[in-house]
């Protein structure tokens, strides 16, 4: 128990430190031997951060990326999914094992080619090149929803069959609201991927004015060098929301991560 | 549509017999459940050819080019490889980043277990307060995370120097020290295991009380039950973190981006740390395909680096042939 605390304060203590630094000035954070509290405390670091990184603009960026990759996503998804798990054709189990093949593919054996596609499409500095793919589905979660799906009593669905049901009707009302806290982890966990997306926005937004925050709070550290208060402020802001989200829905991370692991 | 039947056993399961396997012709419901199947699978379909297939085949062929984006791809055939074996860059990051593979993947793998262990203890209380520590690290962006730890790692006022001090080490240059630079990503992965520790939990709850019922009556202690319970029976658990850890490993780039972003860029604005100790397999791609436009050369790197990512996969699948216990197999 006392090895488990003090890994604990261990892992805390770079947090901690964090937000100590995000609420002093650039004096008192050069003082040695550091300081935890700060006194007195200052908000000036973080004010400075919202405004010189254009901290709204960011922010609206980041959900024009995240929101529509969650929707765009949790949909193609649990159409594939239901296509693997719940129709029955010839061929479907090969043609899983291709969706499953495609996770070892790096990203960036694709990614010149896309480049070189989105270029002549004239996508580049457009949401597009990171949108579009995310409603053509993703093999992890496609995986994921399918060993869900497939564990689903079937008489619900045979029964909604004799009455007529098409089975597109028998996703939308029968297994996509049984399937509920998959989407919601399959949405989650998309969420916090694209929210952290550097890569991406990195090669196909170059514009400032579209970059989202995990694009936005890189150059702002450029430009501010050492300035350790300001730097630590941005990073409170870029990470908070995330932070926010994860203390309300940690139950969901926790399982969707358990998930990760099973396919082992 | 034929060619799409396939011999049984590859069918859905519970649908082929012996009398399907020289049908080709499918009957109306067949056909139906095809069209259907493949309609909803179309979104992957579409995914698959347009984002995967063609354009990894692409890369294949600019692999073969000189490929400078703006002009149409040269075909100079095996140059690419020629010139990427002559490069010390390529082979600098390719032992950076074999560096951070083969002695950062082990030891976040170790440390994740062994607080894993410490949690799956009886009795211990507020294991969700514990969980949520070890897992917060990954839930931050990686830019703000590298940010923070160019901090704390920052040689004279750095937190963790400063420590160090107090103690009486001096401690090193972190990322602006060449030898050390990537023992501090390695730090910070470590850090950032903590879905390595959920995953190890998951498996850990798995483990019947029943052996180590049986362990102790014959007698073993705490270090016997670790060596001779535990670990076999979560080394699938171990395997699958080996094999993600290292595949991510191969394709670390934001880390290294954004420290040496901050640290010090090369004149010609290119990245990797200093004396490119941070040149990573991932960042020699990224400079050669977007900052020096060498598109066909960028190709031939992602070519490499796919087959480096399944020869380390086979080997670590090979390797743990007899040593993982799979418990449906038994």
């Amino acid at each position: 128990m006392v090895a488990l605390i003090v890994l604990a304060v261990v892992y805390l203590t770079p947090f901690v430190w964090m937000i100590s630094t995000s609420l002093k000035t650039l004096q008192q954070s050069l003082v040695s031997p550091p300081v935890l509290v700060p006194n007195p405390i200052v908000f000036k670091a973080f004010t400075d951060a919202l405004t010189k990184m254009n901290y709204p603009l960011a922010f609206r960026n980041t959900l024009i990326y995240a929101v529509p990759a969650v929707i765009g996503t949790v949909v193609s998804c649990s159409l594939v999914a239901y296509g693997f798990a719940l129709v029955r054709w010839r061929g479907r189990n090969t043609m899983f094992l291709i969706v499953l093949a495609t996770m070892m593919l790096p990203s960036q054996v694709t990614l010149i080619p896309l480049y070189v596609i989105y270029a002549k499409l004239g996508w580049i500095n457009t949401y597009l090149p990171l949108l579009v793919p995310t409603f053509l589905g993703s093999p992890f979660f496609i995986f994921l929803l399918r060993q869900f799906f497939m564990g689903m009593p079937k008489e619900l669905m045979d029964a909604a069959r004799l009455d007529g049901a098409s089975e597109l009707r028998i996703l939308a009302t029968i297994v996509a609201p049984l399937s509920a806290p998959a989407l919601i982890t399959v949405g989650i966990l998309t969420f916090i991927d694209k929210w952290n997306d550097f890569y991406g926005p990195l090669i196909y937004l170059q514009k400032p004015e579209l970059q989202p925050l995990s694009l936005a709070v890189q150059v702002f550290q450029t430009q501010h060098g050492t300035d350790w208060p300001l730097l630590m402020a941005a990073s409170v802001l870029v990470a908070a929301p995330l932070v926010v989200l994860y203390f309300f829905a940690q139950r969901k991370f926790i399982e969707g991560i358990t998930l990760t692991g099973l396919k082992g | 549509m034929t060619a799409l039947a396939k011999p049984p056993g590859t069918g859905a399961p519970g649908t082929a017999g012996p009398s399907r396997f020289a049908r080709l012709k499918l009957t109306r419901a067949e056909r139906r459940g095809l069209r259907t199947g493949l309609l909803f699978i179309s979104p992957w379909l579409v995914g698959f050819l347009a984002f995967n297939l063609y354009p990894a085949l692409a890369s294949l062929y600019y692999s073969f080019t000189n490929f400078k984006i703006l002009q149409e791809p040269r075909w100079t055939g095996l140059d690419n490889y020629a010139k990427l074996i002559n490069d010390p860059i390529f082979w600098k990051s390719l032992t950076n980043t074999l560096y951070l593979t083969v002695v950062g993947v082990p030891l976040a793998v170790v440390v994740a277990l062994g607080i894993a262990l410490l949690l799956n203890r009886k009795g211990i209380r507020g294991i969700g307060i514990f969980r949520t520590i070890f897992y917060l690290p990954v839930v931050i962006p990686g830019v703000a995370a590298a940010i923070l730890w160019i901090f704390l790692l920052s040689p004279v006022n750095g937190l963790v120097n400063q420590s160090l001090r107090v103690v009486g080490i001096a401690g090193p240059g972190w990322f602006y020290d060449p030898a050390w630079a990537k023992n501090g990503i390695i730090l910070m992965t470590i850090w950032a295991a903590g879905d390595v520790v959920i995953i190890y939990l998951g498996a850990l709850q798995g483990v019947s009380r029943a052996l180590y019922e049986a362990a102790e009556v014959d007698g073993a202690g705490a270090w016997v039950k670790l060596r001779h319970v535990t670990i076999p029976m979560i080394s699938p658990a171990i395997l699958f973190n080996l094999i993600t850890g290292a595949i991510a490993a191969f394709q670390s780039f934001t880390q290294a981006f954004v420290i040496s972003a901050g640290v010090g860029r090369g004149n010609d604005g290119s990245i990797g740390g200093v004396q490119n100790s941070l040149l990573f397999y991932g960042l020699n791609l990224y400079n050669n395909g977007f900052r020096y436009f060498q598109m066909g050369y960028a190709s031939a790197l992602a070519w490499i680096l796919l087959i480096m990512i399944l020869v380390a996969t086979l080997v670590l699948l090979r390797a743990s042939r007899n040593r993982v216990y799979y418990e449906s197999a038994q």
